[in-house]
């Protein structure tokens, strides 16, 4: 019988089994335990929380006292089966914060290191595709000395990428670039995570990065998990503090594109929900799904819907829940559809007798959506 | 060509040049070894080893040489156990010379190693390890590349204090020619024979080039190796 008639095989996503505890000081022990499936799951939390400790375990840079990491059902660690692969036996591409390029090799040796030296297989991708992923062709014969930040960043996830990894792991590959060069970089993760499809640790305390390429969120706090599931999921929920911080809180969604107005320059978006929004014009084809963040700081609330305002995006919505207040602001989570928060002062919400139950209309700054805060969903990533 | 220095004196140089390269060949992954161990294995008495090792550098050089002597010659613990199981004798030959030549040129050259050892990050040998390599080939494709520069200069340090090594190796061998005069003790001789002088200051200024030029050399290769390392140059 011909191909032809063969089912399609059914793709297995490659599960991470995640069960460690670690005794790492007098005072902090690392406890935690989740499951994610494949895809980009982020390790996301306050620096000291213990995430890099959990990404050295997972390459066996760091030994749990006691516990069990699987990836795709193969155990890497398993205390209670006496199982604890060394390092070059786990098939986990690690990208460092800090690169850690060889230095006395060209850029070359060290992209095919894993080859020449650790023995791993071509795998799925061949050094001039992970050159052309990363645009790093040109630098192949100089020294790591001897190229910028965002190239030495590139060059060590290259790397990671030609050791035929099972599992890549990336423990704040950012943090040490500057803003351009970040966002230099960021497409070019982007895309990695979108045509490699292999499963990404990323650990980050950047929201902006975790939106645009998480599709997982556990969140680690003071050693132990926080939550995890899915991003839009986590951010829905009030009762994180860790999400609260900074400013930088704000429920993030599933939308699709609907249309593009040419003559104002703007691009509708449906929210999950039904809710619609008008935003700056976006370089995406009709019908693409993105998830956009609506930071609460961006949205206001008002009784009565407003009439002769200048905002274009007012969603009916109820008041669900009322975070605790603290100083002069206070987190509300409404329910417009999709969960969003919104940021008043203690006075407003006083004024306005916000409380749970409540109908209010959400009223959403146009031009709080850029780039920084949409993020891909489909195997096809948004034009830069 | 050969007529500038007596047989006697070529005699010497040769001598000391074998015995040299003998202790340093010996020398070296034993060092490097030590290097290791000292600088990244915390272990009890780790400070007691370190001083062990330096004792050739502040201990008379005669004392050095009598300790020898004690230890490894026929009727030493370790001599007699050398000749006994192996047949081999280190007292008044040329391998006692290269005995005490490794030991005072040691200390010289696990500094040497251990300087550059320290510089080198141990994280990137773990990163090697994430990309399959294992132990072994992870110290010859990342460690030992970085420590070349310490190794060439500890190795050249180490042979030059071989060639020119006096006191621990007339002790412990005696100065007979052919088999243990090298050049510093052949100098030495010539000093004592009232015609000697000229056979004394030719060997002389042989020993000051061969030190000159070691050190300069040493500083080097050491030098382009550690610009190499750094990734400066290809």
């Amino acid at each position: 019988m011909s191909d032809a008639v063969r089912p399609t095989p059914v793709e297995i996503p490659m599960p991470l089994e995640i069960d460690v505890e670690k005794r790492l000081g007098p005072r902090f022990a690392l406890s935690v335990r989740f499951e994610a499936p494949g895809g980009v799951t982020a390790l996301f939390g306050r620096s000291g929380a213990g995430k890099s400790s959990l990404v050295e375990m997972i390459a066996g840079l760091m030994r749990p006292d006691r516990g069990r990491i699987a990836v795709g059902g193969r155990p890497l660690f398993d205390s209670r089966a006496g199982i604890d692969l060394p390092p070059e036996k786990r098939r986990v591409g690690y990208v460092f914060q800090d690169a850690r390029l060889f230095p006395h090799m060209t850029v070359r040796r060290n992209l095919l290191y894993g080859q020449w030296a650790g023995g791993r297989r071509q795998g799925a991708m061949t050094l001039e595709a992970v050159c052309r992923l990363l645009d790093i062709e040109t630098l192949l014969d100089r020294r790591p000395g001897a190229l910028s930040g965002g190239e030495t960043q590139r060059v060590a996830i290259g790397r990671a990428l030609l050791s035929d990894p099972a599992l890549l792991l990336m423990d704040e590959p950012l943090a040490s670039l500057d803003a351009p060069r970040k966002a230099e970089i960021l497409p070019f993760l982007e895309r990695l995570v979108h045509e490699t499809g292999l499963p990404v640790v990323y650990v980050s305390h950047a929201m902006e990065e975790v939106i645009r390429l998480a599709d997982t969120m556990a969140l680690i706090d003071d050693g132990a998990l926080a939550a995890v599931g899915p991003v839009e999921a986590l951010t829905g929920r009030i009762d994180l503090p860790l999400l609260t911080g900074q400013g930088e809180a704000g429920a993030v969604v599933g939308a699709r594109v609907v249309a593009h107005d040419a003559d104002y320059a703007l691009t509708t978006l449906e929210i999950e929900g039904g809710g619609r929004l008008q935003v700056a014009l976006l370089s995406l084809a009709p019908g693409t799904d993105l998830r956009v963040r609506l930071r609460a700081r961006d949205i206001t609330l008002s009784l009565a819907p407003p009439e002769a305002a200048s905002t274009l995006n007012v969603l009916p919505a109820t008041v669900r829940e009322m975070a605790r207040a603290d100083g002069a602001f206070v987190h509300v989570l409404v329910d417009a559809g999709a969960p969003l928060w919104a940021r008043v002062t203690r006075l407003s919400a006083d004024r306005l007798a916000l409380s749970p139950g409540k109908r209010v209309h959400a009223i959403v700054k146009a031009g709080a959506i850029d780039r920084a805060s949409l993020g891909g969903r489909t195997s096809r990533v948004p034009g830069k | 060509m050969t007529d500038w220095l007596t047989p006697v004196e070529w005699e010497a140089l040769g001598l000391s040049a074998k015995v040299a390269i003998w202790s340093v060949g010996l020398s070296l992954p034993l060092a490097v070894a030590t290097a290791y161990l000292l600088t990244r294995v915390d272990f009890p008495g780790r400070s007691v080893v370190n001083g062990l090792i330096h004792l050739p550098l502040v201990l008379p050089p005669v004392v050095t040489g009598y300790l020898l002597l004690i230890l490894f010659g026929t009727k030493g613990p370790i001599g007699g156990w050398l000749e006994d199981t192996f047949g081999i004798v280190l007292a008044f030959r040329w391998t006692g010379a290269v005995l005490a030549a490794a030991l005072m040129g040691f200390p010289l050259m696990v500094r040497a190693i251990r300087l550059s050892l320290e510089g080198i990050d141990p994280r990137m040998e773990s990163a090697a390890r994430t990309l399959g390599a294992g132990r072994a080939v992870v110290f010859l494709t990342i460690s030992l590349p970085q420590l070349m520069p310490g190794i060439i200069a500890g190795a050249i340090l180490s042979f030059a204090k071989g060639v020119g090594e006096f006191g621990a190796t007339i002790t412990f061998v005696s100065n007979i020619p052919g088999e243990t005069r090298t050049l510093s003790i052949a100098i030495y001789s010539f000093l004592q024979t009232p015609t000697g002088d000229a056979a004394a200051i030719r060997l002389t200024v042989i020993a000051v080039v061969l030190s000159m030029a070691a050190l300069i050399a040493s500083e080097l290769l050491a030098r382009r190796a550690s610009r190499r390392v750094k990734g400066m140059e290809p």
